[in-house]
């Protein structure tokens, strides 16, 4: 597909980047010479040193034979004009990035009026996951799907976790619980595992089913399950407001720590069940008076990455709560994955990821009947929700006599809006969803499972 | 140093050279030519030996500035030292330098032969002559892109390094794409000029290989006095593809897309065609007295003219007994050449309208010293670092001519032959005047003339810098290392 990306920043790199690798065509678009030069020597890609919102750069650009503009410049207004001018220049689909809390409600309205097939908040996005992560403090990442109806949690066995030594086909009498085990990643090794596949301590696995069915999944094995309660926030930006707006709502309690007073006074406004105290979140005894020791959750999203590292560290040596760093900006992935300093967000990296979904998307939509496609374990793993039509070669047949081809999983069945995790017995039926888990790259149709 | 990923690039060269050359082991064993067995073990060892070179997958594709550029002056050493090799087995070339002068001569497009008669070659060796033109004319890298595809987002310095031009850019977003257009260009210009031969009475064996000459802007030609005894046809015929292929090849793109406005105003080409029918009206002028009619002395003038702007070295006229004037303009095209992003070498016209702009902007600096000025061209600005290394060419540039003019002057010729024969390999044209005249040749010259003069070519065939990089201080040692990512580990 041919993609133009307006803006160069940390989001715009890192789409380019991704998309290029993947194939597509891609041109970029940006106002710092310097940017688009090292962009354009290091990937295979086209680099136009302009502005966005120019209808020449745009042609230029190839807005006539383009199929997407993605507009990720670090101003709303300009991707927003960026987007209703290509629309209109070249009819392709665009997708904004737009941040401003004060459109936070108009978001749909602007979308329907301007034409925008997506509108991505980076904040907002980075928010939800974290939100999503404290809801499961076991789990180390959480993905849902099929409408957020099923989710696929990812976690460690720690050593003396009741499912250590257990063989898969044991786990249903043992443990009575509805949810399946689809991918194990052990010393580095990806694996769709079958019912003779026996776990072990260090195993990394993910595991699909519904909300509920989860939490009695981790209780059975003695894991925390109930969401966190109280929640520290340090630093209060766009994504430590969104995220204690769901915070709230999920009843947990909010105490965000923000140095600049005017901040504190905006964030009480817009807060109004949330603690805002005025100070320094670095500083140690601010912490250790506002309750460092006792609260469940610890979320370190101040502007500065080296300080909420620190921060996460020095809470972790002290406390046992879950804790959430966000890194925006150092790209030194290994040595901070290193530190063990809980779960770390880089928001650049949930943006892109939100974009390339939707662009692989709409790729699939090109020739194929793939709804959404997810990757997981390094891109090792495809996750594809398909959707059942009439010739389709697995109607009718229950599970355990389809011969699927290996490292194929069936992970979940949507029949009329109920999802069920299959068995043996199992039967797909025309219409249904299903949610297919795969090692195999660049799978087009169900029938490409069945041997 | 990415070593194993120059390994693997060269080894991609030899398996394309291999089978390049088994079009004259094909041409010779059409006409039955014993020749053709030469071409034929060459390219067998060449293709076997290029297989193993990229058996091998390299590790690590990590590709930096300095790969690409190692990696192209070294394919194009390698090109030319594999190319000279049938020279020699053939026994038409009495030494492996002189088979050497004239396969670099071939693949950077110069055209200079050390051969006092080219009749008496066999026609394998005539075509290969020309075929080495032809490849060297858009770079057997940029071929290679086309038609592999070559790992990393980082190919782009090959291209850079390959390409001629101030700043080189892509035509759309992916460069194998950009490197295909390229070569469709190239390729549909040269057919063309086939079948236009063709129809102007030429057998197929001449057309394909004045043809490749032309388009490569080479200047190999099949017969001794070069162009001279063809029909006028023919000549102009050869005038025009000599001009259309010293134009940027960006131009014809902006035409295929339909964007022919953008083509028509782009200045370099412009420039080139004014400084073109400017010098021919300036040479009719000052030779018509020998000629019948002007329109006569016009054909000779601007068939010269084209043959010298465009760096091809064709000759209609011995040159050598023209006007002082007329011998001066020609040596002053010697130095503009042809376009950038054209087949042509030289110094580009684009390269000479940044340099005045530059003078021109200094000269206003000193009537308004707070003057802020900036260089344009095609109604853009042209950023200080382009400026900047364009300056610095040109200074390079007059250095190297100047160093190579007082190092063949050992040899003890006159100074109007020396300076030509510099002017005239360093720019890939071919023949100079005096000795290295039109009827002349290079052959008279040392081993150590000779040597200098291969130099001189390849370094302005790759446009100096990426020949004068190897020879850097610690090019070599650099490690070329990226740690492996373990885990894309985000989100978690």
């Amino acid at each position: 597909m041919k993609i133009i990306i307006v803006g160069c920043g940390n989001v715009g790199a890192t789409l380019a980047e991704q998309l290029s690798k993947e194939g597509h065509d891609i041109t970029v678009v940006d106002t710092r010479v310097q940017l688009v030069e090292s962009i354009s020597n290091s990937f295979d890609l086209l680099g136009i040193v302009g502005n966005g919102a120019s209808l020449n750069v745009l042609t230029e650009a190839g807005i006539a034979g383009a199929h997407l503009l993605i507009a990720v410049t670090g101003s709303d207004e300009l991707n927003l004009l960026c987007c209703l001018f290509a629309r209109k220049a070249g009819g392709c689909h665009t997708i904004a990035r737009v941040s401003n809390p004060v459109y936070g409600q108009e978001v749909s309205f602007i979308k329907e009026e301007l034409g925008l097939s997506m509108i991505i908040n980076p904040q907002l996005a980075a928010a939800r996951e974290m939100a999503r992560l404290l809801k499961f403090p076991s789990a180390w990442k959480v993905d849902s799907f099929a409408k957020s109806r099923v989710e696929l949690v990812n976690f460690r066995i720690e050593e003396g976790n009741p499912l250590c030594n257990m063989k898969l086909r044991n786990m249903g009498s043992r443990l009575r619980c509805d949810v399946l085990i689809s991918v194990v990643e052990r010393d580095g090794e990806v694996v769709i595992p079958d019912g003779n596949f026996e776990l072990k301590a260090k195993d990394e696995i993910s595991i699909v089913g519904t909300q509920k069915k989860m939490i009695e999944f981790f209780k059975k094995l003695g894991m925390p399950t109930a969401a966190a309660r109280t929640a520290m926030l340090i630093g209060g930006g766009k994504t430590a407001i969104y995220l204690a707006k769901q915070l709230i709502e999920m009843g947990i309690k909010v105490k965000i720590i923000e140095r600049d007073e005017k901040r504190c006074e905006e964030l009480s406004e817009m807060l109004p069940r949330a603690m805002i105290i005025c100070g320094d979140g670095t500083e140690k005894d601010l912490l250790l008076e506002e309750g460092l020791l006792d609260t469940e959750a610890f979320v370190a999203t101040t502007d500065f990455d080296e300080e909420n590292i620190m921060l996460a560290l020095f809470a972790k040596s002290i406390c046992k709560a879950k804790l959430i760093t966000k890194v925006h900006r150092i790209s030194y992935d290994e040595i901070i994955d290193s530190l063990d300093v809980g779960s770390i967000f880089y928001p650049k990296y949930i943006t892109a990821e939100h974009i390339i979904k939707y662009v692989r998307a709409m790729k699939n939509s090109m020739g194929s009947n793939i709804e959404t496609l997810y990757r997981l374990n390094d891109n090792r793993v495809e996750v594809m929700e398909f959707l059942i039509k009439e010739d389709s070669p697995v109607v009718g047949i229950p599970l355990q006599d389809l011969r699927l081809k290996p490292n194929m999983l069936i992970g979940c069945i949507t029949h009329k809006g109920q999802v069920t995790i299959p068995n043996g017995q199992s039967v797909i039926a025309v219409g249904d969803t299903v949610i297919l888990i795969t090692t195999k790259a660049g799978m087009h149709d169900i029938r490409d499972a069945v041997r | 140093m990415n070593y194993s990923m120059i390994r693997y690039i060269l080894g991609n060269v030899l398996c394309f050279e291999g089978i390049f050359l088994l079009l004259p082991a094909l041409t010779a064993a059409f006409y039955g030519e014993r020749e053709g067995f030469a071409y034929l073990a060459v390219a067998a060892v060449t293709i076997i030996a290029g297989v193993c070179g990229r058996l091998k997958k390299p590790k690590s594709n990590v590709f930096y500035a300095r790969e690409g550029f190692a990696a192209v002056s070294l394919s194009w050493l390698v090109l030319s030292l594999v190319g000279a090799i049938p020279f020699r087995l053939t026994g038409e070339f009495p030494d492996y330098v002189d088979a050497l002068f004239e396969t670099i001569s071939g693949f950077t497009t110069t055209g200079a032969s050390i051969l006092s008669s080219v009749e008496e070659l066999s026609h394998a060796t005539a075509f290969w002559r020309c075929f080495t033109h032809w490849i060297g004319g858009m770079g057997v890298l940029v071929f290679i892109m086309a038609v592999l595809p070559l790992s990393g987002g980082s190919t782009m310095h090959l291209m850079r390094a390959e390409s001629p031009g101030p700043s080189v850019g892509k035509l759309v977003p992916k460069i194998k794409r950009t490197a295909m257009i390229l070569y469709g260009i190239y390729v549909a210009i040269t057919l063309a000029e086939v079948v236009s031969l063709l129809f102007a009475g030429m057998s197929l064996f001449e057309a394909l290989s004045l043809s490749f000459a032309t388009a490569g802007t080479g200047g190999f030609g099949l017969l001794n006095d070069s162009i001279a005894s063809y029909s006028m046809a023919v000549q102009i015929i050869i005038t025009v593809f000599m001009l259309i292929c010293s134009i940027n090849f960006n131009v014809y793109y902006l035409f295929l897309i339909r964007r022919p406005k953008e083509a028509l105003l782009n200045e370099e080409m412009r420039y080139f065609l004014i400084i073109v029918f400017g010098s021919a009206a300036l040479i009719t002028l000052n030779i018509m007295d020998g000629f019948s009619g002007v329109f006569e002395a016009f054909h000779t003038a601007i068939f010269q003219v084209g043959s010298i702007i465009s760096t091809t070295g064709f000759a209609t006229a011995d040159f050598n007994l023209w006007p002082e004037f007329s011998k001066m303009i020609l040596v002053s095209l010697m130095f503009v050449g042809a376009c950038a992003g054209s087949t042509g070498g030289g110094f580009k016209v684009s390269r000479l309208i940044i340099v005045l702009r530059s003078i021109k902007n200094e000269i206003t600096s000193v009537t308004h010293p707070r003057s802020v000025q900036k260089v344009h061209m095609d109604g853009r600005r042209i950023s200080d670092t382009t400026v900047k290394t364009v300056l610095c060419y040109l200074a390079a540039y007059v250095l190297l001519v100047i160093l190579s003019i007082l190092l063949i002057s050992l040899d003890g010729f006159d100074m109007t032959t020396n300076v030509t024969a510099v002017m005239a390999t360093f720019n890939n044209i071919g023949p100079g005047l005096n000795m290295v005249g039109p009827t002349g040749n290079f052959g008279d010259f040392s081993v150590f003339s000779k040597v200098i003069l291969m130099l001189d070519m390849l370094i302005g065939r790759l446009e100096l810098f990426p020949m004068l990089v190897l020879f850097a201080p610690g090019m070599w040692k650099l490690p070329a290392r990226r740690p492996e990512k373990k885990k894309a580990a985000h989100g978690m």
